[in-house]
């Protein structure tokens, strides 16, 4: 390497900018985004997540056909299609919690701080990047999944359109869904700073809390099983009503109660970001 | 322009900083000098608002570091080389850093060619080597063309030639007007860059001063005398109120009497000398005296055995080069 001192002053560099020079928001999106497209790790975790969920939920169709069409009234093709996003959640949660904690273990979070010290302005960019490439990627998957799935169990009839009741609703809602379980890791990651505890954490959440209600005495289930993270959210990729289970919520609401617990993680997690030493 | 006024940081019941008060001049090489733990990366921390400090303030051209507008037109900061995600190209390293201020994307080529970088844009940073490393840290600061420049320790690790590279750099950066602050723990560096000195220890500031300046005031000016009448030369320098000490070498050093008197006072004594000198005092030994008191963790005992307890060997490895001025350590005693 050449021992160089000529400097930047000297050639006079063009920095001039747009009008508005102040570092903001649109720079720091800008920024986040060159970020998760630059990591390799993003791809991965990306390609993962939607080869896992198109694989599932063919393996679910599938298996439905090979039962023939003898499905009572409760089934529902939509959200047999959809059924990779169980563990589609758990790889969007990968990522979600890396975005913010491979700032920390890589130490590029001092630089990151020192270009953009307004420190709710970095965390509000990082989290609208991940969202939206979450979603898309979430759109992407679902879609995929829902076509492949319904031209399968179109041998047995047992298919739906996009256009029948609540179908669209329930695809968009899958890519939603994966999209805030992403925000719950972020928010985790932000507030615990470390990728394998903002994973443990997530996943904690979504699935074993899911498994572990099935141990707890019937009449407890009842009215805890609701507001569990995985069913309260998950009511949004089903069409049917969920007359078979009255006790869950309707799509929405369960959406609604899914995503708060998100919010509280970000808001958490804000908390600490903005507070403690970086 | 950076000034603290009364800063202070404590994690837990420890004080890292301790009611600092100063102001980094623009125009100059302002060297940051402790022994390792005194509090200078925390200082630059609280400076870049990394930290929040648990009293006082620090402000960047009058304002909060927070409340600047584009911070990397205003500072450029090293901290250190490891501040990167690995697995990103030094280019899209760059190019994000670039981004949140609105610099235009052509300034990461420029910056990357200056640095000597261009070859290995593309390349994972994870397979850098140190002094690249320090080179990709370097082209961060210099993206946005600030007026202040902050570096952490620069030379730690560095080859010969590395270490020549940045000392340009900073003298040149100095000489355009620009403020360069520069941590070191290496005294030996700091006497070949800087020109105004703050030192610290323990989280205190001590000296506040040029680089000559703390020569003067810090360590005590020797002679060396060479005689064949050593015991003759003795007595009249206990006479004259001075000091005569024998060194390995078969020389002395007295302490406490300038060249002309010594001189002057053999010729009346008609004692022989055949050697008689100025010995300088380096930067280094002035250091160490100064901070001997303030060293964090000292080493049991002084490695040249003089016994005199000031040998801080914790303060510091032997510059890259040595020092280059005749020694006058621990057997002046």
């Amino acid at each position: 390497m050449a021992a160089t001192t000529q400097l930047p002053g000297s050639s006079a560099p063009d920095l001039r900018t747009a009008p508005s020079g102040r570092a903001g928001f649109a720079g720091a999106f800008r920024s986040e985004l060159t970020k998760i497209r630059s990591v390799r790790s993003t791809y991965w975790t990306l390609i993962a997540l939607v080869v896992v969920t198109i694989g599932i939920g063919t393996l679910a169709c599938v298996g439905a056909v090979s039962r023939g069409n003898h499905h009572g009234p409760f089934f529902d093709a939509t959200q047999r299609s959809l059924a990779g996003l169980i563990l589609g959640q758990l790889i969007i949660t990968v990522l979600g919690a890396l975005t913010i904690t491979s700032e920390y273990s890589t130490g590029m979070i001092r630089s990151s701080l020192t270009v953009q010290p307004r420190r709710g302005t970095l965390l509000a960019a990082k989290g609208a990047v991940f969202f939206l490439v979450s979603l898309v990627v979430g759109l992407i998957a679902t879609f995929v999944s829902f076509f492949i799935g319904q031209a399968i169990l179109s041998s047995q009839h047992l298919n739906v359109t996009l256009g029948d009741p609540n179908v669209l609703r329930a695809v968009i809602g899958g890519a939603l869904f994966l999209a805030v379980c992403g925000m719950l890791a972020f928010g985790l990651g932000t507030l615990l700073r470390h990728t394998a505890g903002a994973i443990t954490a997530s996943i904690g959440l979504l699935f074993v809390l899911f498994v572990l209600i099935n141990f707890l005495p019937s009449n407890w289930q009842n009215h805890v099983d609701k507001w569990i993270p995985f069913n309260a959210g998950s009511q949004i990729w089903s069409t049917i009503p969920p007359t078979g289970q009255p006790s869950m919520f309707s799509p929405w609401t369960g959406f609604a109660v899914f995503t708060a617990y998100a919010v509280i993680a970000i808001i958490a997690g804000a908390f600490v970001f903005l507070k403690r030493d970086a | 322009m950076i000034e603290a006024r009364s800063l202070t940081k404590r994690y837990g019941d420890k004080v890292a900083v301790d009611d600092l008060s100063f102001s980094v001049e623009p125009g100059k090489i302002t060297g940051f000098l402790g022994p390792n733990g005194a509090g200078k990366t925390t200082t630059m921390r609280l400076i870049l608002g990394l930290d929040r400090p648990t009293k006082g303030t620090v402000t960047v051209h009058g304002k909060d570091f927070r409340q600047l507008a584009q911070p990397m037109r205003e500072v450029g900061a090293l901290l250190d080389a490891k501040a990167v995600h690995g697995g990103r190209s030094a280019y899209s390293h760059l190019l994000c850093l670039a981004q949140t201020n609105n610099l235009p994307a052509h300034r990461v080529g420029e910056v990357l060619e200056l640095v000597g970088l261009s070859e290995v844009a593309r390349k994972r940073s994870k397979g850098f080597s140190l002094g690249m490393g320090q080179r990709l840290g370097i082209a961060g600061a210099l993206l946005g063309d600030p007026a202040i420049l902050m570096f952490d320790e620069p030379v730690n690790g560095l080859d010969p030639e590395g270490i020549l590279w940045i000392r340009n750099l900073m003298k040149a950066l100095a000489a355009e007007g620009r403020t360069v602050f520069v941590s070191s723990h290496l005294m030996s560096e700091m006497e070949n860059t800087a020109d105004h000195l703050l030192v610290i220890g323990r989280g205190r500031l001590i000296a506040d001063c040029t680089v000559a300046e703390f020569i003067a005031r810090n360590s005590v000016q020797t002679v060396r005398v060479r005689t064949p009448q050593g015991d003759a030369l003795r007595s009249a320098v206990a006479l004259a109120g001075g000091h005569l000490a024998a060194v390995p070498d078969g020389a002395f050093v007295v302490q406490g009497l300038a060249p002309d008197q010594i001189g002057d006072l053999a010729f009346e004594r008609g004692i022989r000398l055949h050697e008689l000198a100025q010995a300088h005092a380096s930067l280094e030994e002035a250091f160490m005296e100064l901070t001997a008191s303030s060293v964090e963790f000292h080493a049991s005992t002084g490695v040249d055995g003089s016994g005199t307890g000031a040998a801080a060997t914790g303060a510091g490895e032997p510059g890259p080069e040595g020092t280059a001025q005749p020694v006058t350590t621990g057997e002046v005693l």
